[in-house]
């Protein structure tokens, strides 16, 4: 019982308004026992490494659709780094081509998450990258 | 928790601040050292209590009045502290009250924090009050306190709040709802929000009539929405001459904030004027030192009694030979002797 929650921060940067993803995989964390804060759409790095910061989460997932990776998630993680959470794990879902995988994986991103992925999947993962910081 | 850490949330390091949140909320034990130390620096907050039913507006209602409180008061911090309930299932939640609370998000001088109820029924978790301490003293002037979304009976925030606003939206109800003990009687604010739906001027209607029903009892018993505790040992404040206000918003497009905000600002003058800001502060208090005592004293107890004691007695109740009740006498008869001789 005294199991300290895992909090993961659930945010869409950027202007694309697809957000069944995101609350697909708000849900299926929350059925896994964690604390998902959830922010919306249309969130600017600059606000979501904030509310990652006010709410002291272990994880930030970000989900994007709009093609932005390449900008937006260098930038969460620059904000973040600036706020001085270096030990925030953050994970990427959506539709992010091949040939950025490695570049995002290599500034920083713990995993990336396409369509079709068992959220089963990702609850393990996200416990494991947790465990493994604590 | 190293001191380092209170040091830092001293100076106004915001990420210390939500370190110690999350220790305190964990109730680890460095989080219960930062508290009583944190502790002795509070008492000049003004707690601000949001409850009313899912859906009613809360959240919004809090964006609208934190922004309204930066825009007259530039100098002062807002926390908000909004409590989303856990699964029973499996003690997760989605906590989804900031989607509501963008606009406060480039406000550095805002704080937000999601908190779950984990497990607690009262329409807060058993840790809001002590993050409401913690931003107490990290010099936060409001902590907005966002409930659950309640119903009827989910009235903690009350010992906790000095001005509790009870959030409704028109069509809730007939008349007889109104009447009915419970989440409107806690009230010193009452809201109608999303105003500009049918059917509000009746909903202002029944609550204004089940003010004035209550007014001429509260005359002669003045704080009418303290606990029981508090009653026979509290200083007397001046007899009630608060009379809650009801007012209508349109909380998305910011109507009625301004009234809003004049009618929390003028409360919390009427309480510090009257005594009541005094003695709300001290049945918060000790409503806190009893409900530690109850835990501490079970606690105690719980490594005390002989194990199979406790199972022959529910065994006993099971077998209908003795009641529960006297269960319980035996209990604490077995409790007494035992501490006596320890003390002895």
């Amino acid at each position: 019982m005294t199991e300290k929650k895992i909090r993961v921060l659930i945010a869409k940067p950027g202007l694309d308004g697809h957000d069944r993803g995101a609350k697909v995989v708000a849900r299926a964390l929350r059925d896994d026992g964690m604390e998902v804060i959830y922010t919306g759409l249309r969130q600017t790095p600059e606000m979501i490494a904030e509310a990652a910061l006010q709410e002291d989460v272990d994880v930030v997932g970000l989900s994007i659709l709009s093609g932005a990776h390449n900008a937006l998630v260098p930038q969460v993680i620059a904000d973040l780094r600036a706020n001085g959470q270096t030990d925030v794990v953050l994970f990427l879902g959506g539709i992010i081509p091949e040939d950025d995988i490695k570049t995002l994986l290599d500034q920083g991103v713990y995993k990336i998450y396409g369509p079709g992925t068992d959220t089963r999947e990702v609850c393990k993962d996200i416990r494991e990258a947790v465990k493994s910081k604590a | 928790m190293s001191s380092a850490l209170l040091d830092a949330l001293r100076k106004g390091n915001r990420l210390a601040l939500s370190r110690i949140l999350s220790q305190v909320e964990n109730g680890t034990e460095a989080g219960k050292a930062a508290l009583e130390e944190l502790f002795l620096e509070t008492g000049n907050a003004h707690k601000i209590g949001i409850t009313g039913p899912p859906g009613s507006g809360k959240s919004t209602l809090v964006n609208a009045l934190a922004r309204e409180l930066r825009r007259r008061e530039p100098s002062k911090k807002v926390a908000i502290i909004a409590v989303d309930p856990s699964s029973p299932f499996t003690g997760g939640a989605v906590l989804g009250d900031r989607v509501r609370m963008l606009d406060l998000e480039v406000d550095k001088q805002i704080f937000i924090r999601s908190m779950a109820s984990r497990g607690a029924l009262g329409g807060l978790a058993e840790q809001t009050e002590a993050l409401s301490q913690v931003f107490d003293a990290a010099g936060y002037d409001f902590v907005l306190i966002e409930t659950v979304g309640a119903g009827q009976s989910e009235v903690d925030v009350v010992n906790l709040a000095h001005t509790t606003i009870v959030v409704d939206t028109p069509g809730t109800g007939d008349d007889i709802q109104s009447i009915k003990a419970g989440i409107l009687e806690i009230a010193d604010v009452l809201v109608v929000n999303k105003a500009d739906r049918p059917g509000v001027d009746q909903s202002v209607t029944h609550l204004r009539n089940m003010i004035e029903m209550g007014y001429a009892r509260s005359i002669n018993n003045g704080k009418h929405h303290l606990q029981d505790f508090s009653e026979n040992t509290v200083d007397e404040p001046a007899p009630a001459g608060w009379i809650p206000p009801i007012l209508k918003t349109i909380a998305c497009q910011y109507q009625g904030i301004e009234e809003l905000t004049d009618a929390v600002l003028t409360h919390a003058a009427y309480l510090r004027e009257s005594g009541q800001w005094h003695a709300k502060d001290k049945a918060a208090i000790q409503a806190n030192i009893r409900r530690q005592l109850i835990a501490g004293l079970l606690s105690d107890f719980n490594q005390k009694a002989p194990g199979e004691m406790i199972d022959s007695l529910i065994e006993q109740a099971q077998n209908r030979t003795i009641s529960p009740n006297e269960a319980v006498r035996v209990l604490l008869t077995y409790n007494r002797n035992n501490s006596l001789e320890s003390s002895e």
